[in-house]
């Protein structure tokens, strides 16, 4: 590890980000979402509150739903991330995305990449899931705009096109 | 974000021992990281007074839920959806299933551990009222060897417990004698979900067949929130056993339910709200005892 | 209504796919080559003057950029209406966060450090922190008695009711601050450059909001000062006039140190620091016939406005013209007054003050219904404008509105009256009681009287090289839809698909100022705007004689494109025309004050727990006359949000206050609606037209802001028998009131500040 004042106490961490290996060099409490968004320049994934509440910061760590704000670097080494940017496989967006531009899911878009991602780990426990599961799982993802019945609606349509 | 990422050192030993060893030879020096849901909240808004850290996240010692005849042993780093997701803690201790599924949201529900809840102790922890009602004993661990000890008195005071600095909670025990008991468990915040509680109640109820009718024939009542740390109504479980559950009883309950806790006025809520709430769910649990046919 | 292609189907959102997809991009997603970060130094006390500013020796200074008043260029004042405000506080501090100094530093991480190591000495001064004692003027901190503005309304003779009154019936009602809570918070990227001068960019509804102040703070020409819009994640009104403080000093951190610089807050800094709604006080006098019928009264509606006068004057004459509801008032005496106090400033949020009286008029209606003996829905059928009837102002409703049938069919939807015969039984046992509630309302849409013809507002539409057509507006888009349905409306017009055509991102170097982006006035009357000046290009092709009058969408590009090759380009621009009609006496305060209304009902199904003392909402009916839904998923989608946030204004929301500053300003703390607390909002529109807006729409981005908080409060009256009069209504209110009754005292929940 070289000693400059910069790099004194930084680390290297890697891990694969949507199906890619990656390699930072940061300091092991630099939170995920920072690694993200700085270092990986991968801007989806934002920034809400910093305290773990607004679920806007949400990504898949090994296929798990979590706040990427309230986790440091170094827990990252090893694990397959899965952000936004990774749904889509090229032009060819996921039932979740393409249901949220039908139903109105997306307004101003800030906790969108959040909430699409708590909806797929939703969906992945609960192929057909209730209002009430809906409502459950997606308790995490605060939504300004839309008062959550797009969201729901958008949901409960993906659910309806990939049948288990 | 409110601290230096550039100030902060954190380690990874991988190992259960690697971590002993540290916390052993370096007392005092290394805050232990689990999930980080309670550590990082507060690293981000600059009040976390530790420079180093060392994770136990993922520790294999750490993980894991051990089923015996009598006994189910918990791993302290089993997250909360672990703990909703087994089946058999779902169906035999379904107050700390419940605990599980109101603290925070999904996400920190994948991250939060149950070890992390107890040694945060925060007196509005969803988990501990739960481990109260049903008499946990924690295993913990340093170099010296593993101690086992009651949770009940775990917690001395406001965010002090009767751990040593070189130690770590290594699992959680609760035993497995509380099938046909009523498990009462209700969380009071200030939304549906994602809230810190204000009251937390979490209670366990069984009844016998007494000469004229149904009396209690055990009962533990553990509350969160109302007090610096969580609280199991002894008294009220004296007077109670052996009792009908009727009017004079719960009238009596609620008036010693309030004289027991001691909450306060604070950011999210009073403390006459708490009184009053807390002796209403108390209330409310024995209304269900009452009619749960729960016997003996 | 007129045969449409596109208007009335719900198109994909313009810039939906980046949003699903995260490439949207956000101001804190931007970086320049050799961007600093900034951040502000602010007051740690309500009011005082400061003595003494010291910069820790022990810090090395060398590296930061530091601005003070002093180093402003132009007027230190965040020009807007008063121009009261001081962008950097220069001697003198009126609120606690008030901004001091600015910072920069390469390193982001650096600055935290950096606020902490600024100390700042203050002589403190007694603070006001609530409207009373504000108006108690023991200590004057604004003008000469604490009044930023009062407005008057007077109809009739009020003074002559009285004694014919069969009832006067007396309440006060008091609602809270409210936090927007965008999710996204404030944050801007400047850059100077001498001989370009300065390019802000972003997070805003109003880039020439943010041009104007600019130029006075930096002393700049027009044509020196550019604005940019970025993608916005909500607003709200909370980005309504903010953004100019935190662009100014951006702004100035660039021109001190020849870099780009971003300030970004965190939620903390954003939610003690920034605008919130302006809490309120409203105090009605009614005079009540036998009947029901109001025959007069007064009504006193007070806002705190915070320490500067900044939009106060335009919340409170909004609130003003709204405190008498959609009723008929033969009489009235409406006093509006706003109040400084030693807090930030209060400004812009959804509503703008109307959901502040409307709350108190529809939890009086409610109560003049219990002193005379009549049920909530008939003393409004009684009292409802009829086609017409005047206005508090006088303004005659010149359309076929029947607000008694639009009642009916809300009572109807919601199973009102079945559902209340079924709670009277279910209530008898067990903890949970269930009510009813309805709230009646109209919200004006555009500006006030004469703001739009002083907003002059421009629009273009451009017909670009590649065939395709532009909208240039500076209306911006952060999720209600702008770019959507303005492109529809274009769309519409030219009988173009709606691929064809796109919108400029709003950029003051770019665009026409088309207004700010507020007062539900986007659809109405810009879209009336896009519409004319799409009809423009359309004819300047025509009368070139390259397009018949009926072509095809090939057609169109092909006539397009020979024309840019000919003339060199094709634009069309709109300017606003007040309608013919629309008369408003801005001394006497009276006439037409909005070209038009929308009008609603709103009926709440809540249930209150008494084992917790919590409100649930369980079912939500909102019926609103919206002239022409343009877009039906983005319409719904309006209401759903802002009844939402209405259910939390009712609630959940609540602002706790220490001398003057917001101790929950983090989400923990601060409680909005999660997606579990709410029940299907069940939504129904219905179009009488407009002919003041584009293909018939009203502004309804407001509207449903100002029914949920009456109706939520009007079913727990129904539910528990008791008043309650002030909002936000917590369950440690509710619990506060039950055990009062039972103990039979009678209490206030009039909570204090």
């Amino acid at each position: 590890m070289t000693h400059s004042p910069k790099n004194r106490g930084k680390c290297e961490i890697s891990l694969m980000v949507n199906g890619r290996p990656e390699t930072v060099r940061v300091y092991p409490m630099e939170r995920l979402l920072d690694v993200l968004r700085q270092e990986l320049g991968l801007t989806g994934t934002k920034e809400g509150c910093g305290e773990g509440e607004c679920g806007s910061c949400s990504v898949l760590i090994d296929g798990k739903l979590v706040n990427s704000c309230l986790i440091p670097a170094l827990q990252a080494e090893g694990t397959n991330l899965t952000t936004i940017e990774g749904l889509a496989e090229g032009p060819q967006l996921h039932a979740l995305q393409t249901a949220f531009l039908e139903c109105g899911g997306a307004q101003c878009g800030i906790c969108t990449p959040g909430m699409i991602l708590a909806a797929c780990q939703l969906l992945e426990k609960k192929p057909n899931p209730t209002l009430d599961d809906i409502r459950e799982g997606l308790s995490g993802n605060l939504c300004r705009c839309t008062g959550y019945m797009q969201i729901f609606d958008a949901v409960m349509e993906a659910a309806r096109r990939n049948p288990a | 974000m409110r601290s230096n990422p550039a100030d902060c050192e954190l380690i990874a030993p991988g190992t259960l021992q690697a971590v002993l060893s540290l916390l052993s030879d370096e007392p005092g020096q290394w805050l232990p990281i689990a999930g980080g849901t309670d550590v990082m909240v507060q690293y981000a808004a600059g009040n976390l007074p530790a420079r180093r850290l060392v994770s136990i996240w993922n520790l294999p010692e750490l993980r894991g839920i051990v089923i015996s005849p009598d006994e189910i042993t918990i791993g302290a780093g089993c997250t909360y959806t672990e703990l909703q997701e087994h089946d058999v803690i779902a169906r035999e201790l379904p107050l700390l299933a419940s605990a599980a599924r109101w603290t925070g949201g999904i996400a920190n529900q994948n991250r939060g551990t149950l070890g992390g809840n107890i040694v945060n102790a925060s007196p509005a922890a969803d988990s501990l009222p739960a481990l109260l009602a049903y008499e946990a004993e924690l295993i913990l661990v340093s170099v010296r060897g593993e101690r086992r000890v009651p949770y009940l008195g775990f917690h001395t005071d406001y965010k002090k417990m009767k751990l040593a600095p070189d130690e770590l909670i290594r699992a959680i025990c609760l035993g497995r004698r509380f099938s046909n008991y009523l498990h009462y468990a209700r969380k009071v915040g200030a939304r549906d979900a994602q809230a810190i509680s204000k009251v937390c109640v979490a209670a366990l109820g069984r009844l016998r067949s007494g000469a004229t009718g149904s009396v209690i024939d055990d009962v533990r009542i553990a509350l969160g929130s109302v007090a610096p740390v969580p609280l199991r109504l002894t008294e009220v479980e004296r007077i109670a056993k052996g009792k009908p559950v009727g009017p004079e009883l719960v009238q009596l309950t609620r008036k010693m339910t309030t004289g027991a806790i001691q909450p306060i006025d604070d950011i999210r809520s009073t403390a006459r709200y708490r009184s009053a709430v807390a002796g209403n769910l108390v209330a409310e649990f024995l209304q269900q005892l009452r009619g749960s046919g729960k016997t003996v | 209504m007129t045969e449409a292609h596109i208007i009335g189907k719900s198109v994909p959102r313009k810039e939906g796919r980046d949003k699903v997809t995260g490439a949207a991009r956000y101001i804190d997603d931007i970086s320049l080559p050799g961007m600093l970060y900034g951040a502000t130094v602010r007051s740690r006390i309500p009011r005082g003057v400061i003595k003494k500013i010291s910069f820790d020796p022990q810090f090395d200074w060398s590296e930061f950029v530091i601005v003070a008043a002093n180093d402003i260029p132009g007027k230190n004042c965040i020009a807007l209406i008063g121009d009261d405000q001081p962008c950097l506080a220069d001697g003198m501090v009126n609120h606690p966060e008030e901004p001091i100094l600015l910072l920069a530093h390469e390193g982001r991480h650096m600055l935290r450090q950096a606020i902490e190591a600024v100390s700042i000495e203050y002589e403190p001064l007694p603070a006001v922190f609530t409207i009373e004692d504000s108006e108690r003027r023991s200590q004057v901190i604004w003008g000469t008695d604490n009044i930023f503005k009062t407005f008057l309304i007077a109809k009739g003779e009020v003074d002559s009711v009285w004694a014919k009154a069969d009832y006067i019936v007396e309440g006060e009602y008091t609602t809270g601050a409210q936090e927007q809570l965008y999710i996204e918070n404030n944050g801007v990227i400047a850059s100077f450059d001498a001989k370009q001068g300065i390019t802000v960019w972003g997070s805003l509804q109003c880039p020439y909001y943010v041009h104007k102040a600019l130029m006075a703070l930096c002393d700049l020409p027009a044509e020196k000062v550019r604005v940019v819009q970025a993608e916005t994640g909500g607003a709200f009104g909370g980005k309504e006039d903010y953004p100019s403080m935190i662009a100014g000093h951006a702004a100035l951190l660039a021109m001190k140190s020849g870099r780009p610089v971003k300030i970004v807050y965190d939620r903390l800094e954003d939610m003690t620091a920034t605008t919130k709604r302006h809490p309120s006080r409203t105090r009605h006098r009614t005079a009540v016939g036998k009947d029901g019928k109001i025959l007069g009264g007064e009504i006193d509606f007070t806002i705190d406005g915070g320490a500067y006068a900044t939009l106060s004057s335009v919340v409170l004459s909004r609130g003003t013209i709204h405190a008498g509801g959609p009723y008929y008032w033969p009489n009235v005496r409406i006093r509006g007054k706003a109040v400084a106090t030693n807090t930030p400033p209060h400004g812009a949020f959804r509503g703008f003050g109307a959901p502040q009286s409307l709350f108190a008029m529809e939890r009086h209606m409610n109560r003049i219904a219990q002193v005379v003996g009549l049920s909530p829905a008939e003393i409004r059928r009684r009292n409802f404008l009829k086609p017409g009837q005047t206005t508090t102002t006088e303004q005659t409703v010149r359309e076929e509105i029947d607000l008694g049938k639009l009642l009916d069919r809300a009572v109807d939807l919601s199973a009102h009256d079945a559902k209340k015969a079924r709670f009277a039984q279910e209530n008898e046992a067990g903890s949970i009681r269930r009510g009813m509630g309805i709230a009646a309302f109209l919200h004006g849409a555009g500006f006030t009287g004469s703001g739009e013809r002083y907003l002059a507002s421009v629009v273009g539409v451009e017909g670009c090289a590649d065939g395709t057509v532009r909208v240039l507006v500076s209306s911006t888009e952060f999720g209600q839809g702008t770019n959507t349905v303005l492109c529809q409306i274009a769309a519409e017009a030219l009988n173009l698909p709606y691929d064809y055509i796109r919108i400029a991102q709003p950029d003051t170097n770019q665009v026409p100022n088309s207004g700010p982006t507020v007062a539900s006035r986007t659809a109405m009357v810009v879209g009336s705007l896009v519409r004319s000046a799409a009809i423009g290009v359309r004819q300047t092709l025509t009368a070139g004689g390259t397009l018949s009058t009926s072509y095809s969408p090939e057609e169109f590009r092909a006539a397009c494109r020979r024309h840019i090759t000919e003339h060199g380009e094709l634009r069309s621009y709109a300017h606003y025309e007040v309608p013919a009609g629309v008369l408003w006496d801005d001394l006497k305060y009276r006439g037409e004050a909005y070209a038009t209304y929308a009008w609603a009902v709103y009926v709440a199904e809540v249930a209150v727990d008494l084992s917790t003392y919590s409100a649930r909402v369980e079912d939500f009916v909102a019926l609103q006359e919206v002239g022409r839904v343009l877009h039906p998923i983005l319409a719904k989608g309006q209401i759903a949000g802002g009844v939402a946030q209405g259910i939390g204004f009712a609630l959940y929301e609540k602002v706790v206050w220490q001398n003057g500053r917001m101790q929950n300003g983090q989400m923990t703390n601060y409680i909005m609606p999660a997606s579990s607390d709410l029940p299907q909002i069940r939504i129904f529109f219905e179009e009488m037209g407009n002919i003041h807006g584009a293909y018939g729409a009203k502004g309804i981005g407001e509207l449903p802001m100002d029914g949920p908080a009456p109706a939520i409060v009007n079913a727990i009256e129904d539910a528990l028998g008791t008043h309650f009069d002030s909002i936000p209504l917590l369950p440690e209110d509710i619990f506060e009131a039950v055990s009062a009754e039972s103990n039979g005292e009678l209490v206030s929940t009039n909570t204090k500040r």
